[in-house]
């Protein structure tokens, strides 16, 4: 039997993979955009768990909004990747070097 | 008194954003200002109608995910009153410029009526769309200029760090849902006060939201993109994030902390403490060593929000009120500060830079003076607007029996005292490199010299304002 703790390992652990990843990536824009994605999903999976093991489906609700969110927010982030390409013919996160924040 | 009738403001707003994009589809080559009046008549309609109607208690619509009260009203008055000025001076900007611009109405008055969610929300979900709606807007608005490698790169930033802190923020919110098995902030408000056994649980839930509040306020240690993405983005852009989304945030605390989370009160007194105490030293600190004045302007935010979380953290309705004084204070000190930017900008030049501001008082004795206005209120000399704000607050905490937290701000406004001086004496004392005169729109000194004057007035008479902001918080009364 899976239960609520088994779903929620998964979800920490896809949610900290994700966060690494945006931590220790230095090569790729574009693999920022997929650890967003995932962190995204790792926290959709806590609400489906706890939905379903509270019975209550506002959490289900919320994954939905969650997710159309999820796609507006891909499509202005590719946007912006490719503004960036064009000025600066890179996409290497080191490249970012222009403002030293 | 249905549900729809209470939103009217936001349907009229959303009306408003999508009439300003097809006009500037249209008619926006030929008559620019087409859709700058679209914009601005629309906001006013709202603005009106907001005004028209003030509940006097609270009102819930929507199965209780929407709410209308005292603050909200007040908050998007404030909001709405704040983006249409800056409206004036994005204008202003453009028309130096003669580059194509009506999507900045647009895509601000989306912004706007992701802020007016985001103040009446009353659901983790509401809170989360009207965030995104203002984050998507405000990403996309730091992108505009699309020839820009600087500000394509500060969007880059600013996309990846708002994503991260909102997924931070979900990942709260998940937990708090999965302990208190709602959605709802009023029914959290009942339930995390009773859970004692799930305190850790909840404490740990409360980490992650307040990482996203603490990013979306601009407070260290999480305020990595307030530099780059205001030096980055065009100055009206910079303008306008460093004003309206700041009252929002505040609501947004507000609204989490106070409405939701009252129960964990002492856990984010704690916590803000640490927030507030960090910010206003980085803030102040780093900002001494900036030659670039918007990336000076944005650590001066950092600390400004340090302090005002202390007004906030002292968990009293008095103290919500000095805070909201404060943002409000803030927010029309900075929309000033980048209002003389955007005077002083030319076709080439951005005048961002500390050395553009040289000799000012000689050039323009009447802008040089709403600068020193500006730089005296920031610093928090009276009688100026800042002062009180900083005395309101430091008030409630000294009231608090945080003396050691009062001094601690009071010595780091003193550190931050020297930069904003600094300013004064470059702009009164140094020869100017050129004396031509300045070049702007009758408009523009109109609305800058008001929105200084407004400054001086407010500091001549702080209780004006401090009355509203009392009246605001005032529902806040019964739990002290």
């Amino acid at each position: 039997m899976i239960s609520l703790s088994h779903y929620l390992i998964v979800g920490a652990a896809l949610f900290c993979l994700s966060v690494a990843g945006i931590f220790i990536n230095r090569k790729n824009v574009i693999v920022l955009l997929m650890c967003i994605e995932l962190m995204l999903l790792a926290v959709n999976l806590n609400f489906i768990a706890f939905s379903h093991f509270n019975q209550d489906i506002a959490g289900q609700v919320f994954v939905f909004f969650i997710l159309t969110v999820a796609a507006a927010e891909s499509a202005i982030g590719l946007a912006i990747l490719v503004v960036l390409f064009r000025n600066r013919r890179s996409i290497n996160v080191e490249d970012l070097d222009t403002l030293r924040g | 008194m249905n549900d729809i009738a209470l939103i009217i403001p936001e349907v009229t707003l959303l009306a408003v954003a999508c009439a300003t994009l097809l006009v500037d589809a249209f008619v926006g080559r030929q008559r620019p200002a087409a859709t700058f009046w679209c914009a601005m008549i629309g906001g006013l309609v709202a603005l009106g109608e907001l005004a028209s109607y003030v509940p006097e208690t609270v009102r819930f619509a929507f199965a209780g995910t929407y709410r209308q009260d005292v603050l909200g009203a007040v908050l998007k008055g404030f909001i709405l009153v704040l983006v249409l000025v800056s409206f004036f001076y994005a204008r202003e900007y453009f028309r130096k410029r003669a580059t194509p611009h009506g999507e900045h109405y647009s895509l601000a008055l989306f912004a706007t009526l992701g802020m007016m969610l985001l103040v009446s929300a009353n659901s983790l979900i509401t809170i989360y769309l009207g965030l995104e709606l203002l984050s998507l807007s405000l990403y996309a608005l730091v992108a505009l200029q699309r020839d820009s490698v600087k500000s394509s790169e500060a969007a880059m930033k600013y996309f990846v760090l708002g994503a991260l802190a909102s997924g931070m923020l979900l990942y709260g919110m998940s937990i708090l849902y999965g302990v208190t098995g709602t959605l709802d902030l009023s029914e959290l408000l009942i339930k995390v006060s009773v859970s004692d056994d799930k305190r850790m649980l909840l404490v740990f839930g409360l980490v992650f939201l307040l990482v996203g509040i603490a990013f979306k306020l601009g407070v260290a240690p999480f305020h990595m993109w307030i530099p780059d993405v205001y030096e980055g983005a065009a100055t009206p852009v910079t303008q306008f994030i460093g004003t309206a989304p700041k009252l929002a945030a505040f609501a947004m605390a507000l609204r989490l902390l106070v409405d939701g989370l009252w129960g964990l009160a002492e856990e984010w007194h704690q916590m803000l403490i640490v927030l507030a105490v960090l910010s206003m030293g980085l803030g102040n600190v780093l900002a001494i060593a900036q030659t670039n004045l918007k990336r000076m302007l944005a650590y001066s935010t950092i600390a400004h929000m340090g302090f005002m979380l202390l007004g906030l953290l002292s968990a009293t309705a008095s103290g919500y009120a000095a805070s909201l004084f404060y943002i409000t204070v803030y927010a029309l000190m900075s929309m000033g500060a980048f209002g003389v930017i955007i005077l002083l900008s030319s076709r080439h030049s951005e005048a961002d830079e500390l050395a553009d501001l040289t000799g000012l008082a000689r050039r323009s004795p009447w802008f040089g003076f709403i600068l020193l206005i500006l730089m005296f209120s920031m610093a928090g000399v009276p009688p100026f607007a800042g002062f009180w704000a900083k005395w309101f607050v430091l008030k409630e905490v000294v009231q608090a029996h945080d003396v050691w937290l009062a001094t601690v701000a009071v010595l780091f406004s003193l550190v931050g005292a020297y930069y904003y001086l600094r300013v004064i004496k470059i702009m009164y004392f140094d020869e100017p490199l050129q004396p031509a005169a300045i070049e702007g729109g009758q408009d523009i000194k109109l609305v800058l010299s008001v929105n200084g004057l407004a400054v001086l007035l407010l500091g001549l008479a702080p209780n004006a304002l401090m009355s509203v902001c009392v009246g605001a918080t005032l529902p806040y009364l019964p739990w002290q």
